[in-house]
């Protein structure tokens, strides 16, 4: 960096030619610089790099005494199937399922909550039912949905019992 | 009368004190940073709002991409008493040097009998090789996933005195039945509980 020369010197003239002295400082300038860059890519990378956990927990497979009884005006069963689509219903299986995308399913999950809260006061639980056609992401996608719709009971994950029923209806939209 | 001299001051700032903050500063971030081992396994974790934080203790990590499974377990003490469990398990004798070795190790995917051979290489040819390894062995008959679980497990309650904290991390396209497999193995251990590893949105 230019450096103004402010010494007043230019005074002495005519006297003995003196070695010139160089300067000891040195210009940092440059040098905080980096050290500014390296700290702020240090503490981006350090708080931003972290993954997130998602929490799980399924009941126990060898358990089998403990049934959970549900009712079934208060359950939504959640069917993930191939294309990225979801199938779900209210209640027992029988009765025609919705075929949605992923866009929509946070409205119906809504809607089903305040429909049950203002008719019985009553928490809506959830069954979530990944079949083989579904990826992990659509998995990872249906919980988060959960979270951010606030289902405080924990949702019963089922990827065994798929019944015929559901099995069928799910053929007969594609996504199965 | 001679005009009043104005005194001219100097332009440049001393740097000295503003350098020696900023280096203290990025030492300091330097060694709170942990290093991230790149993973031998690419995978994209799906985004989620959660918020929770993994931790970095007293966790294993199952990576599952391309219907294969990498391992990685969390601390050099647990990885090395992980390793002489399963060396008692399968039978394969680990010098002290192999021992040492596979402390640094991240994750890795190799069957058993291949492991003494994989710990040998060097970092680069161990990431040649994990390139096209195939992922450990968890099929029914022979279940090393699960032995490696379980012994990492029993590492983590004698070394540490905690429970171990079993994550996912799998990739957003992966079959929905390649990670069902990967859960029921879980299940069969009773880890009823595990977290699935995901990326902010």
């Amino acid at each position: 960096m230019a450096e103004l020369d402010t010494s007043s010197g230019g005074g002495k003239k005519g006297g003995k030619v003196r070695s010139k002295k160089a300067s000891t400082k040195v210009d940092l300038t440059a040098m905080v610089d980096l050290a500014f860059l390296l700290i702020t890519f240090f503490m981006l990378t350090t708080s931003l790099s972290k993954p997130i956990a998602m929490d799980i927990a399924k009941p126990d497979m060898e358990d089998n005494d403990v049934k959970l009884e549900l009712r079934e005006s208060e359950t939504m069963t959640i069917l993930l199937g191939k294309n990225n689509k979801v199938a779900w219903y209210m209640g027992l299986a029988g009765s025609q399922p919705h075929i949605e995308g992923f866009g929509e399913i946070r409205k119906s999950i809504l809607k089903n909550k305040d429909d049950l809260m203002k008719a019985r006061r009553r928490q809506l639980i959830v069954i979530i039912k990944p079949t083989d056609g579904s990826n992990y992401k659509n998995f990872v996608d249906i919980m988060d949905e959960l979270n951010i719709t606030g289902i405080k009971t924990a949702p019963a994950i089922d990827d065994v019992y798929i019944t015929d029923g559901e099995k069928d209806a799910m053929k007969a939209a594609g996504i199965l | 009368m001679p005009r009043a001299k104005v005194q001219r001051k100097s332009t440049a700032i001393d740097m000295t004190a503003m350098c020696d903050v900023s280096f203290l500063l990025l030492t300091f971030f330097i060694l709170t940073a942990t290093a991230r081992q790149p993973d031998p396994l690419e995978v994209t974790t799906p985004t989620s709002t959660y918020k929770f934080k993994v931790p970095d203790k007293d966790i294993a990590i199952l990576s599952i991409g391309k219907g294969k499974v990498f391992y990685e377990i969390v601390g050099q003490d647990i990885r090395k008493a992980t390793l002489d469990k399963m060396g008692e398990r399968y039978k394969i004798k680990f010098t002290p040097e192999q021992r040492e070795r596979f402390g640094v190790i991240g994750a890795f995917g190799v069957p058993m009998a291949s492991l003494p051979g994989f710990i040998d290489m060097d970092g680069e040819q161990r990431t040649k090789f994990l390139k096209n390894a195939t992922g450990i062995p968890a099929d029914s008959t022979d279940n090393q996933l699960s032995e490696w679980l379980l012994q990492s497990r029993n590492a983590v309650a004698e070394l540490h005195q905690a429970q171990m904290r079993v994550t996912i991390r799998g990739d957003g396209a992966e079959e929905y039945p390649v990670v069902k497999k990967i859960v029921a193995i879980l299940q069969k251990q009773k880890i009823n509980k595990f977290s699935l590893i995901t990326s902010t949105e």
